[in-house]
């Protein structure tokens, strides 16, 4: 039987279901076979924060989307065209969101009295009508599970854990998709366990059998290769690519690269990535507290390693002090936070932009640092590189903000060739500077870096500290002058490095823009997936996108007075149009959104469409 | 495996003069702090290595100034976290000597949490801890060693805290180096130490230290020659004190006590020693000391004994690829690519 096949631009699917029911590796597994069928892709993992939360609540589902097309794609995308609920909450929490007329695709089985009760359905929604906007498969999945692994021998319990698969495969014929590379990735992931291995198989096959000869699907879909630049491409998250960075800059500056990390959500998978990556030459320091973590890199920065610590929000505030240390002893130090919904412990598994103040601002007396944002999954590899580029060059700690849809969401990533990555000259003292063979720690550079000599170089012993610092010698200091000198010597290296900084460059294809939309860290995505309906509804819209929030570019200001209006899309309450209204004195517009989620185009684009339309300007 | 068995020996022998930098010691007059330094001075060249190897990490308070006056690698840091600073160090070096000067606010008080896993971890850092029993950079409030009752700013009516025996919490954490010593006494002084940078692991050594401004002659009945509230600690050596007439047995119940010479016998009398494997009999010993008054306290090396030291087993798992570049980009490129032509 042959069913017909329609090829479409683009789809966005959720797969939704308990947090125990394996979303995360079926939205994985499927994000694998789209990029191995060429298609550009973004996914959006949303998980509770607890790890097996009350089964069949709304608390406890979890979910993966993945936008995937035959285009350039920006986001994971708005509104799923089609959705998979492995139970009434999944179904309940997911389904606000689905297109009318989208494929809903639920396992009945799962929909009995008690399940529906528990999040507050009176009837079935399978059944009532009440889906019928929807084109409504509902399967036994957990059933036509079990009967496919029958003769594996598995509990029924164990052998209903592989519906995930059976899902999987049932959308991987649904998509055009080949087998063989869940087969594959089976085989690898439970080689050790052959029995779990193969019921898991069977229930695949069985679920792409079940596409092929039921007559469920009127349709099948195929969808086109992406235009991409010639090259080899790899699937990356932004965590894996934070990590793959950081040793890429280790490699770059000959250094051995040394985290010191505290397990916290996002941002463990930097610290798992790196741990895996001892015989790279990278060590990693699980310390016992977010404090001894940033210690312990700062200490191996003085010893002559690549300092680096890892961490969200509530461990950034932790570590602060040590920052203010490391800005005083001039100090080379990258801290990544990948930023989550705060204060507090706030939503951990959420996303948000809201630590750009803390980073910017948040330390003890006068402690200016650089701050860099990575804009895609992918960009975090050089976002990571930059930030040790500069933290190396000018002997500061940098901040490196990413964030959790950056962390976890995951894109194509044509594979950097490391020999074309520039080398990051550290420099280490050797010599004495100063007279009569004396050594100057704190001389500087025509950047106004110091010279840094590492234990164990002779002749250059010297003492650093966080007590103030005679200019030049490093000595204490407490004379008025020279704390006012230093003060200001710290703040003009820091402002200097705008020297190494490319200019802001603004998109404008129509060259008629009144509005400018400006973001930084990881609206990037949805500023340009809205930009780009906005011009498809005939309106012009300039973007631009801040990689380095401090010091910012040198042209920043010039670029915010050209437009009439420049509005601020962020994931926080306006925290960068704060502080681009009091450098810049424009009157930029915040478009704000707080809801643990990245901003949607959807919402952002009619925004923008009334802000352009208000001003009466060149449609 | 010593605890400098890695750090490169000096090439020409070094003089006490070349560790001392040319920054004025700024401690008040009588602070029993300079006594800990010219004994650490003269100590140092002994050593025979490098100069330029050895590192002090400090924190915050009058004895954490320590570093500035030695000359050879140092980093004042911030309160309570120098043990953090110096696993960072000692971690990314095999090759460096480093030491931890802190005192009781510094590292039981704000920088508790540092100090145990430090010790816990087994790092290969000697720690200085210098006890006056006071906070004297802030000007005299008690500290988490001050006596039940002490009376200062910040506590006009009489400290209600507990003190802390730091020997018992570095023996609970799990040190394999635990010594207490006084800044009086600079032969003892300059033992312990010495043996303590040789120890390879976390050594602690609680410095008895005297503020003469503000507590002072805390130590005062523990500094006469031959004080009867001196418990020395002697490894293979029955532990008697007050001049032999007083000795340590075990009794009917299991705890330590303290029995007149002459009424016990010989045989009964507690051996030291600071190499068995067991930490309770050091633990027990640390629990004579007089928290209150010091009426009694045990001076000596309580526990050296060898373990696994976690910089030397975590190095043992990295390894730093020939090619780096060729490595990392193999792992860059990963095991699922596509490509596009």
């Amino acid at each position: 039987m042959s069913t017909p096949v329609h090829t479409l631009d683009r789809v966005v699917i959720r797969f939704a279901g308990d947090s125990g029911d394996g979303m995360q590796l079926t939205g994985d597994r499927f994000t694998s076979d789209t990029a191995n069928a060429g298609n550009d892709f973004a996914t959006l993992p949303n998980f509770p924060a607890e790890i097996r939360a009350p089964q069949g609540t709304i608390a406890g589902v979890s979910s993966f989307q993945l936008h995937f097309a035959g285009a350039d794609i920006k986001t994971p995308g708005d509104k799923p065209d089609v959705l998979v609920a492995m139970n009434p909450a999944a179904l309940r929490a997911n389904l606000g969101d689905l297109k009318r007329g989208g494929v809903l695709l639920a396992d009945s089985h799962e929909f009995t009295k008690r399940n529906l009760a528990k999040v507050g359905y009176q009837s079935n929604p399978l059944e009532d009508g009440s889906l019928a906007d929807y084109q409504l498969h509902a399967l036994d999945l957990t059933g036509l599970t079990v009967a496919s692994v029958e003769s594996f021998g598995l509990g029924r319990k164990e052998a209903s854990r592989a519906k995930n698969m059976y899902a999987l495969g049932l959308l991987t014929w649904l998509y055009s998709r080949p087998e063989a590379h869940t087969l594959e990735f089976l085989d690898r992931r439970f080689a050790a366990k052959p029995q779990i291995r193969d019921s898991n198989k069977a229930a695949f096959l069985a679920g792409h059998a079940y596409g092929e000869t039921t007559e469920t699907f009127a349709v099948r879909y195929e969808i086109p290769a992406a235009p991409a630049p010639a090259g080899t491409y790899r699937q990356i998250s932004g965590n894996r690519a934070l990590a793959l960075g950081l040793m890429a800059a280790a490699v770059k500056a000959d250094l051995p690269l040394f985290l010191g990390a505290y397990p916290i959500t996002p941002a463990s998978d930097v610290l798992h990535e790196l741990s895996k990556a001892k015989n790279q030459g990278v060590t990693t320091f699980q310390a016992e507290d977010e404090i001894a973590a940033v210690g312990a890199a700062l200490g191996a920065s003085y010893a002559g390693a690549l300092g680096v610590t890892t961490t969200s929000g509530p461990g950034m505030a932790l570590k602060s002090e040590t920052i203010s240390l490391a800005i005083m002893l001039e100090q080379p130090l990258v801290v990544v936070d990948v930023q989550r919904a705060g204060p507090a412990t706030g939503m951990p598994t959420k996303t948000e932009q809201a630590d750009l103040f803390q980073s910017l601002y948040g330390r003890h007396g006068e402690a200016p640092l650089p701050v860099i944002a990575a804009q895609s999954p992918a960009d975090c590899f050089d976002a990571a590189i930059e930030a040790t580029r500069i933290a190396l060059r000018y002997r500061t700690p940098v901040i490196l903000l990413s964030d959790g849809y950056l962390a976890n969401g995951a894109e194509p990533w044509l594979i950097p060739d490391l020999a074309s990555i520039e080398p990051i000259e550290v420099g280490f003292a050797t010599e004495p500077n100063g007279p009569d063979g004396t050594f100057l720690p704190y001389a500087r550079d025509e950047r106004l870096a110091r010279p840094l000599a590492v234990p164990g170089t002779p002749g250059l012993e010297h003492r650093i500290g966080g007590i103030e610092k005679g200019d030049g010698t490093g000595n204490v200091s407490y004379d008025p002058d020279n704390h006012e000198k230093m003060v200001a010597l710290r703040q003009a290296k820091v402002d200097g490095i705008v020297r190494d900084i490319p200019d802001l460059v603004v998109e404008d294809p129509s060259g008629e823009a009144d509005v400018l939309v400006l973001g930084w860290g990881s609206t990037w995505g949805p500023i340009g997936a809205a930009a780009t309906r906005v011009r498809n509804a005939g309106r012009a819209v300039a973007t631009a996108h801040l990689r380095h929030l401090n010091p910012m570019p040198a042209n920043t200001g010039e670029v915010l007075r050209r437009y009439r209006r420049v509005i601020v899309p962020e994931m926080n309450l306006g925290q960068l149009a704060t502080v681009l209204r009091a450098t810049y004195l424009v009157d930029v517009k915040s478009f704000s959104v707080v809801r643990g989620l990245p901003i949607s185009p959807a919402e952002l684009a009619p925004h923008l469409i009334d802000q352009i339309d208000s001003l009466g300007g060149n449609q | 495996m010593t605890g400098l068995a890695q750090v490169p020996l000096a090439l020409t022998p070094i003089n006490r003069k070349e560790f001392v930098s040319d920054q004025e010691v700024r401690w008040c007059p009588g602070c029993g702090d300079y006594a800990v330094l010219a004994a650490f001075q003269s100590l140092m060249p002994q050593l025979g290595v490098r100069r330029e190897n050895t590192v002090i990490v400090s924190g915050i308070g009058c004895s954490s100034r320590f570093p500035y006056y030695v000359d050879s690698y140092g980093m004042h840091s911030i309160h309570g976290r120098a043990p953090a600073i110096a696993s960072g160090v000692a971690l990314a070096r095999d090759d460096l000597a480093v030491w931890v000067v802190t005192g009781d606010g510094d590292a039981l008080s704000i920088g508790g949490n540092h100090l145990i896993h430090a010790l816990r971890r087994n790092v290969n850092i000697t720690i200085m801890l210098f006890n006056n029993r006071i906070y004297g950079l802030t000007k005299g409030q008690f500290s988490p060693t001050s006596e039940t009752g002490k009376v200062t700013k910040s506590s006009p009516a009489g400290s209600v805290d507990a003190p802390f025996n730091p020997v018992a919490l570095a023996l609970g954490a799990g040190a394999t180096f635990v010594a207490r010593t006084i800044d009086s006494d600079r032969k003892h002084l300059t033992e312990v130490l010495t043996a303590a940078v040789n120890h390879r692991g976390a050594s602690l050594v609680e410095i008895y230290q005297n503020c003469p401004i503000f507590n002072d002659d805390a130590f005062a009945g523990l500094k006469e020659p031959d004080s009867p509230a001196v418990v020395p600690l002697v490894d293979g050596q029955p532990v008697t004190f007050a001049g032999g007439e007083q000795a340590v047995v075990r009794s009917g119940d299991g705890t330590l006590i303290v029995r007149p010479t002459a009424e016990v016998d010989a045989g009964d009398i507690v051996v030291h020693d600071a190499s068995a494997d067991d930490p309770s009999v050091a633990f027990q010993l640390a629990q004579l000391t007089a928290n209150q008054d010091l009426s009694r306290s045990p001076i000596g090396i309580f526990r050296s004994v060898d373990r696994p030291v976690f910089d030397d087993e975590a190095r043992r798992q990295v390894h730093m690829p020939d090619d780096r570049s060729a490595a990392l980009q193999e792992l860059i490129t990963g095991p699922d690519t596509w490509t596009v032509a």
